[in-house]
């Protein structure tokens, strides 16, 4: 047991909180008003951010470097990520194809994919979004029924993606597809890779509970996706072993996609308002359960991490995790929203953020969902 | 960076573990309720030295520190121990007191104190300071408490007793301690209604079917493994914090408590609820660690004492 960061882990943490400094501020003077990643002038904004992050090597510390990365363990990850939201920098929008896509292209990719998928993702040169939900297949993804038929060269799609995460303002999607018309539930899936702007391929976006156009549905009417449409095989692992991909990369997205350096930085943020506002000895004591939650939810990550090091599997215990965060995040808003009184009301970060932290236990699996998986997998309760 | 318990501190608790099954059964438990606890695992325990884990080598103990010792207690949770290990090997050992079963007011000033009734020596505060008392120089009215097998009673010094410390900084460490191997046994605890639950669940049926089959069950439990989820690594950390001295110390011990605690109540909650009747018997072992859990729930500082330490350290 050592809860200390090494010497170069703490000269790359103060090399980042500079760095970060230096290039919020330039961007920030650069773009003028920030507006939400969610709407497509918000987007094109935080393109310019990722750009920075990029020319920086900052983009995906994690990755090899062979592929531009930093080499990063996921220690120097979990670093990245405190001085990333302690510094206030913005969501990453591209961070489908970053932290969902690109985990699954090493796990189930071919060498040509990696080579060229990985270097573009890394770039924001192709703007992936990911394309699972459909209108009658949300937390029983296994429902699925947009189709790829097997044709000459390529792949005839057809059906509808929805609740697609700035789908409007992406290129590519990722998702899944019925390939095989005899199959039923979790057999007979591909993992497809889409570019957005194929003929019989409509994109309409619309708004989330915010308004911001950030969800989109994607319809898919006899559109001809050529094998090698990104490049490269669109197919990712094998033609009917789509299900494979997902799984891996959901319990990815559960685990890792929110590190707790995100809520560390909005408790930290509610400290600041609650010395503002001033908060009585409830108030206070509400603050400060929120706070160890927070930290045990560090806690809890390192553990995490130390494990994942030592080569174990994340596994059904990620679960555990979203429903933590996500519930701890309304929690957050909810007294940020209490201190606010009577401006909670008016747009602003906090109420802007109380309706994003609403969808935490809806999307990357309901919290229902992840209930019953932790009783059935971590706790070994019947089916 | 490394944060897990490694394989020597792994293999300590393992021990402590299997010694206590086998010696500490629910059975022994509950006769505890009506005598006098049975001394077996209490004395297993001193052998393998987990009494002395704090005490240095030259002193005849292991030498080692809480990050070895704090598993170990929390071990003694899960098995409703009615012995009291935070007491004697984590708030007293430190102190110089090596030997006898210590029973202390540290945790509860002003109130009753556990193990009174069978506590070969009191670690009573006195001013600012603890002072140290031999059994037959204290008068011990027995009460009756919600959970018997804790042999509370009322202590009165008839003696001066013996000075063990005057360093209001020595006071406020053994508290620490106290808090976090009370945290520790309400994690122990925490688990032990929720694996009693997870079986129960299982073989029980009703409408055809495994209870624990039913959504409303699993999610009762799924909530009791979360809670506890979160609060082990806040229980390690503290231990860790005490151990190394860092500044965070106190608020770390205050933080695991209150995370521990809650564990408890989620975990008790569910583990009645999902019970049914049969749980709310005393003919059931359940009740034995729910008990428990309630009385340790708030000893050594309640729930909001805790939450308030913690926000005046994070400059609420
Ligand atoms: C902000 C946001 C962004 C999203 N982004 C994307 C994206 O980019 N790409 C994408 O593919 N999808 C995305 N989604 C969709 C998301 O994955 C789905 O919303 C989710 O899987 C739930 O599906 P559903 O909305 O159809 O709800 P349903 O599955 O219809 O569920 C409705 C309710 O029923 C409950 N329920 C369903 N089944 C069970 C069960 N077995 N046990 C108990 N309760 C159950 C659910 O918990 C929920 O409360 C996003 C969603 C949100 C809110």
């Amino acid at each position: 047991m050592d809860l200390t960061w090494s010497a170069a882990q703490e000269r790359t943490r103060l090399e980042l909180r500079k760095w970060l400094e230096h290039s919020l501020a330039g961007w920030r003077a650069e773009i003028g008003t920030e507006r939400s990643g969610d709407t497509r002038e918000g987007f094109a904004q935080q393109l310019l951010w990722e750009r920075r992050l990029y020319e920086a090597d900052w983009s995906a510390v994690s990755w090899p470097r062979a592929y531009g990365g930093r080499d990063g363990t996921l220690w120097d990850w979990l670093i990245f990520e405190e001085e990333y939201w302690r510094a206030g920098a913005p969501q990453r929008v591209t961070q489908n194809g970053l932290q969902i896509l690109a985990p699954s292209v090493f796990e189930h990719g071919n060498q040509e994919q990696k080579d060229l998928l990985l270097p573009r993702i890394k770039a924001g040169q192709d703007l992936w979004c990911q394309g699972w939900s459909e209108p009658n297949a949300g937390s029983d993804l296994a429902g699925v029924s947009s189709r790829a038929r097997r044709v000459d060269g390529g792949w005839v799609l057809d059906g509808q993606k929805t609740w697609t995460t700035r789908g409007a303002f992406c290129s590519h999607l990722f998702g899944l597809f019925r390939s095989d018309p005899d199959s039923e539930r979790h057999r007979g899936f591909t993992y497809l890779l889409v570019p957005l702007d194929l003929d019989g391929v409509t994109v309409r976006g619309f708004g989330r509970l915010d308004g911001d156009e950030g969800f989109a549905e994607v319809f898919f009417d006899g559109a001809f996706l050529p094998d090698d449409a990104v490049g490269t095989d669109v197919v990712l692992g094998e033609v009917g072993e789509g299900w494979r991909v997902a799984v891996s990369a959901a319990s990815t997205e559960r685990g890792l996609l929110r590190s707790p350096g995100r809520y560390q930085a909005t408790v930290a943020d509610l400290l600041e308002l609650s010395e503002a506002r001033g908060a009585d000895a409830a108030m206070r004591r509400r603050i400060a359960t929120a706070w160890m939650r927070v930290d045990a939810y560090r806690l809890q990550t390192l553990q995490t991490v130390t494990a994942l090091m030592d080569g174990r599997d994340l596994g059904s215990e990620a679960s555990l995790a979203k429903i933590w965060w996500s519930e701890l995040d309304i929690e957050l808003h909810e007294i940020a929203l209490d201190l606010l009184g009577t401006d909670a009301e008016l747009e602003g970060p906090w109420s802007k953020g109380h309706q994003f932290s609403l969808a935490g236990p809806i999307y990357a699996g309901t919290n229902e969902v992840q209930r019953n998986i932790v009783a059935e997998r971590v706790l070994g309760l019947p089916r | 960076m490394r944060f897990a318990l490694d394989e020597d501190r792994e293999a300590l608790r393992s021990t402590a573990r299997e010694l206590l099954t086998e010696l500490c059964p629910a059975s022994a438990v509950r006769a505890a309720w009506t005598g006098v606890p049975d001394d077996a695992a209490w004395n297993a325990l001193a052998d393998i030295g987990a009494l002395a884990v704090l005490v240095p080598e030259p002193d005849g103990g292991l030498g080692l520190d809480e990050t070895y010792l704090v598993p170990v207690v929390e071990e003694a949770g899960r098995a409703a121990l009615p012995h009291p290990l935070t007491v004697t090997a984590l708030v007293a050992a430190p102190l110089g007191v090596v030997g006898p079963t210590v029973a202390t007011d540290l945790g509860a000033a002003g109130s009753v104190v556990a193990s009174a009734g069978f506590a070969e020596c009191f670690l009573l505060v006195s001013g600012g300071g603890l002072r140290l008392y031999e059994a037959h120089e204290v008068d011990v009215e027995p009460v009756e408490t919600v959970d018997a097998s804790r042999h509370c009673g009322r202590v009165r010094p008839r003696t001066g007793g013996r000075s063990v410390t005057e360093d209001p900084d020595a006071v406020a460490a053994a508290f620490d301690r106290g808090v976090l191997g009370t945290a520790a046994e309400l994690l122990g605890l925490s688990r032990t209604m929720l694996e009693l639950t997870v079986d129960y669940a299982t073989q029980r049926h009703q409408f055809g079917k495994p209870i624990g089959s039913f959504q409303a069950v699993k999610h009762h439990l799924a909530n009791a493994r979360l809670e506890i989820e979160f609060a082990v690594p806040a229980v390690l950390y503290a231990a860790y914090a005490i151990a190394h001295g860092q500044p965070d110390a106190s608020r770390s011990v205050s933080q695991a408590k209150w995370l521990a605690g809650r564990a408890a109540a989620v975990a008790g909650r569910a583990a009645l609820q999902c019970h049914g009747a049969i749980g709310y018997t005393t003919e059931h072992d359940l009740h034995l660690y729910l008990k428990r859990s309630w009385a340790l729930a708030r000893a050594w500082g309640s729930a909001d004492f805790h939450a308030d330490r913690v926000a005046a350290s994070i400059r609420l």
